[in-house]
């Protein structure tokens, strides 16, 4: 399979009637140094926005609380307006995203996005913070082609982060603010999380000491739904601490002292395995090459975090570039390729009503087992195949196809050409001779959409 | 033994449902093995097993934990004058620990240690498996080898319940797997045609086969006996008046279903209990779910109640003391909820190791004094039959079962 075919269904959404497959590597690779055409042409919600979003929904919940008899049914009106807004904040993002990822030229971008904000993950428990959780997303994209020390920096000290995993209400035992109020003391939740998902990994070199030594070294970063990242020295626990053999901090405590660790933390040989290797199961298929995780772990290394070396030897290297499709599409993933194929295009997407993105995509993708924003846990989605085709999420798919087309005003007129266009040469002769059988155009062009082929990258 | 894709056919060929269907019906009926139920719920997030089941009658905890709400003058309910049931859980659970149909495992673990992942500890409790095996290695769950020893277990005979795909029933052993409220709207022509282009992907074929199966309408089967090809209703079919009642779990109610019907074992999940932070607060809905899960299971049950063994486990415990912001971080020995009426109630097992600093697990744990997994491989020797030799070499490889805690009625 010549390797435009092949790299518009692998590392991005499949072909787009209409849009040139990206030629060669080279090629991606130049269009993902560029600049962010999308993110300008539809940006998302900045943290600022998404802190002011979080103070008028405080603000209002408070003042409903508080509010006499007489104001009582203006004042719960009005929080129950504010809600609402953050439910059509994450709707919105899903919206956004869908549309970069159906306009993109070769999707690489909004792919990697998609793989460093589950990477990254955070989810919204109070729906306070559901703003904060989009902009986390937009906070990590300008630095998804950039360097890893960047990225680390970024997706750790955001409020959402902070707040997510427990980091804001992790004090240092032997602050200050804890010796005038005992009691207060440490959470080991972020700084577990940041060694085993973020940066060494699960079969990383560290131990419950290091978790506990960077838990210390952690204190002091604080944000909440309302204010953004600060370093409060006050809460910080005084002295050095020891992480991985090696020691940081000191008094006073310093902002640079984290900063330090954590470019410690994403430069250790066991982040750039672990990264090289996830970035592998993830575009490639759940045994990669072990040649391809080595030459993108050493390209990690060696360029000091750069992540452009990393994805070029993603785009080039044979193990990366099998015939075989070995990976199920995610229900995000699968939803932006069936738009992508019905040709239904970014400023389509954008123009739905909210409500129209929550049938056709939001509540689908829930029953699809991906509900948009909302992780179990932080380690994100699981790659494995088996997690996301279940009976009753391939039910959700096939249901999906047999009604996004006509939702999205999108219905193909000849089923077999939409076959032929959307799959190429992957279509099967066992689902081209089904698809003249349908008894409905409707019921044939699911058949494309909920074929094995197309879930398939 | 009949296989999922020979009883799939079998239904499609005969052209009715397999329910309405004698032979069908009977040789089901045949293949179950015995009639003891089994349903094991995964908490995830690693309960906090010293505040479900707290030991107040150990002064220490209240010392290791002082903004917590500990013992009867907290609301707790007294079990045995030692432990004590926590708040959340005594309307609902309390009757049914005086029928002795509750139980306890306390100081249990899995044989996972020291680096506290909730994943790999996850992954470990479903897999069945030891330290001494990566748990990237195996791929399939313990309940699912279990299948694979039963004689006349078929696909029907287990289920997995909800949106995810559990490993703990995955393997080479067919099961089913389903949510209450998923629907398939396509034609019976559109159902034929799926069978054939899934045919050659192995994952795609055996989940349209479940789904075509759990989906079959009545009205569509009976089309086809007559020749005819009306097409069935494509709409989504209305959410059961069940969902509305409070208190009720679908999950359950679905589960119980199932279990009243060829289903032998079942399983599901339930998150929410990584209580870092807040802990008294962020119980409230895991531990209110989990006592709806088990009275929903009774009340559905019925009669099968009686048959039945309920097991809620958990990746690990949490730590003894609380953390600098009244919640709980990850640790080490927790403990296992029991119900249903094949257990043997209204008792807490375990040996008890004490909570002075020297008595916890790397001074900070509580120390788990049992294997999990004993628990499992005795309910399942006592519940299927199961040789002691299977159960620790093949179910849960390496495992001492030690001496049998006698928890089955």
């Amino acid at each position: 399979m010549e390797f435009s075919q092949l790299a518009q269904v692998r590392f991005g959404f499949g072909p787009a009637p209409g849009k040139p497959a990206p030629a060669d590597a080279g090629a991606m690779l130049e269009t993902l140094a560029g600049p962010d055409v999308l993110a300008s042409r539809w940006p998302g919600l900045s943290t600022e926005d998404a802190l002011a979003a979080a103070r008028d929904f405080r603000a209002a919940k408070k003042t409903a609380k508080h509010a006499s008899k007489a104001d009582a049914e203006a004042t719960q009106a009005a929080f129950t307006a504010q809600k609402q807004r953050m439910t059509t904040i994450l709707l919105q993002n899903l919206q956004v995203s869908l549309a970069r990822a159906v306009e993109a030229p070769d999707g690489f971008r909004e792919r990697l996005w998609a793989f460093w904000r589950d990477h990254f993950t955070v989810m919204a428990k109070r729906r306070q913070d559901v703003g904060l959780s989009c902009a986390h997303g937009e906070a990590l994209r300008p630095h998804i082609a950039g360097n890893f020390k960047t990225l680390l920096r970024v997706a750790e000290t955001h409020p959402m982060m902070l707040i997510y995993l427990d980091q804001s209400y992790s004090i240092g035992p032997n602050s200050r603010r804890a010796q005038k109020r005992p009691g207060l003391g440490l959470n080991e939740n972020l700084a577990r999380e940041a060694m085993e998902l973020h940066t060494l990994g699960v079969g990383g070199h560290y131990s419950q000491t290091d978790v506990r030594q960077l838990a210390e070294l952690f204190t002091g970063m604080q944000a909440d739904s309302g204010e953004d990242f600060a370093f409060a020295p006050n809460l910080a626990e005084p002295g050095t601490e020891t992480v991985l053999g090696k020691t940081f901090g000191g008094d006073p405590a310093k902002l640079e002292d984290i900063y330090a660790v954590l470019d410690t933390l994403a430069l250790h040989p066991d982040t750039a395995r672990h990264l090289a290797s996830k970035l592998a199961v993830h575009f490639v298929g759940p045994a990669p090459d072990p040649a391809l995780v080595t030459a993108m772990a050493e390209a990690y290394s060696r360029s000091g975090g750069e992540l452009m070396p990393v994805y070029k030897v993603l785009l080039t290297h044979p193990g990366a570039l099998t015939p075989q499709f070995a990976k199920v599409r995610q229900p995000f993933d699968y939803v932006a390729t069936g738009l992508r194929a019905l040709g239904v295009d970014g400023d389509a997407v954008r123009a739905r009503k909210i409500k129209e993105i929550r049938n056709t995509a939001f509540a689908p993708m829930r029953q699809m087992g991906q509900p948009w924003l909302a992780t179990n846990g932080p380690d994100g989605w699981p790659e494995e195949d088996e997690e996301w085709i279940s009976p009753q999420q391939l039910a959700a798919r096939i249901n999906w196809a047999m009604r996004a087309p006509l939702l999205y005003g999108a219905a193909p007129a000849d089923p077999m050409a939409f076959a032929e266009a959307a799959l190429g040469p992957r279509l099967s002769p066992a689902l081209a001779q089904a698809v003249p059988r349908s008894e409905t155009k409707a019921e044939a062009v699911a058949l494309v959409l909920a074929s094995a082929e197309f879930m398939r990258r | 033994m009949l296989t999922r894709r020979f009883f799939l056919q079998s239904a499609m060929l005969a052209g009715c449902s397999a329910a309405a269907h004698p032979l069908m019906n009977s040789v089901t009926f045949a293949a179950v093995p015995g009639d003891r139920r089994l349903v094991v719920i995964i908490l995830r997030g690693g309960m906090d097993g010293l505040d479900i089941v707290q030991p107040y009658g150990d002064p220490l905890l209240a010392k290791l934990r002082p903004d917590f709400a500990i013992g009867p003058k907290a609301g707790a309910a007294d079990l045995d004058g030692f432990f004590g049931l926590h708040p959340l859980l005594v309307p609902q659970l309390m009757p049914m620990w005086t029928a002795g149909e509750l139980g306890f495992a306390h100081a249990v673990s899995t044989p996972y240690r020291d680096k506290r992942s909730h994943f790999d500890g996850q992954d470990m409790l479903e897999a069945g498996t030891g330290m001494d095996v990566p748990v990237s290695m195996i791929r399939d769950g313990w309940l699912n080898r279990l299948l694979q020893t039963l004689p006349g277990a078929t696909a029907e005979t287990a289920y997995s319940v909800g949106e995810e795909e559990l490993r703990l029933l995955s393997g080479a052993a067919p099961t089913m797997s389903w949510t209450p409220d998923a629907w398939l709207g396509l034609s019976s022509q559109g159902r034929r045609l799926l069978e054939s282009i899934y045919h050659d992907d192995p994952l795609f074929r055996d989940a349209a086969a479940d789904a075509l199966t759990m989906t079959a309408p009545e009205a569509t089967m009976e089309d086809d006996l007559s020749g005819d090809d009306v097409p069935t209703a494509r709409r989504r079919p209305p959410k059961p008046e069940t969902e509305k009642v409070p208190g009720h779990n679908a999950l359950a109610a679905f589960a119980a279903s199932r279990l009243k019907g060829a289903a032998r074992i079942a399983a599901f999940s339930l998150t929410g209990w990584d209580t870092h932070r807040g802990q008294e607060h962020a119980l409230r809905r895991p531990a209110e779910q989990l006592a709806a899960m088990l009275t929903t299971l009774k009340t559905e049950l019925g009669p099968v109640w009686r048959e039945t063994l309920v097991l809620a486990m958990t990746e690990f415990g949490r730590t003894a003391r609380q953390n600098g912001t009244a919640g709980t971080d990850h640790g080490t020995g927790g403990a296992m909820v029991m119900a249903g009426g094949a257990l043997k109630g209204g008792k807490v097992y375990g040996k008890w190791p004490g909570l002075a600093d020297a008595d916890l697990y790397a001074g900070r744990d509580l120390m788990p004094t049992a294997d999990i997994r004993a628990y499992g491989a005795w309910a399942l020797a006592g519940l299927y039959g199961t040789p002691r030799e299977t159960l620790e070499r093949t179910i849960f490889p390496g495992l001492d079962m030690g001496t049998d805690p006698r928890f089955l009625a």
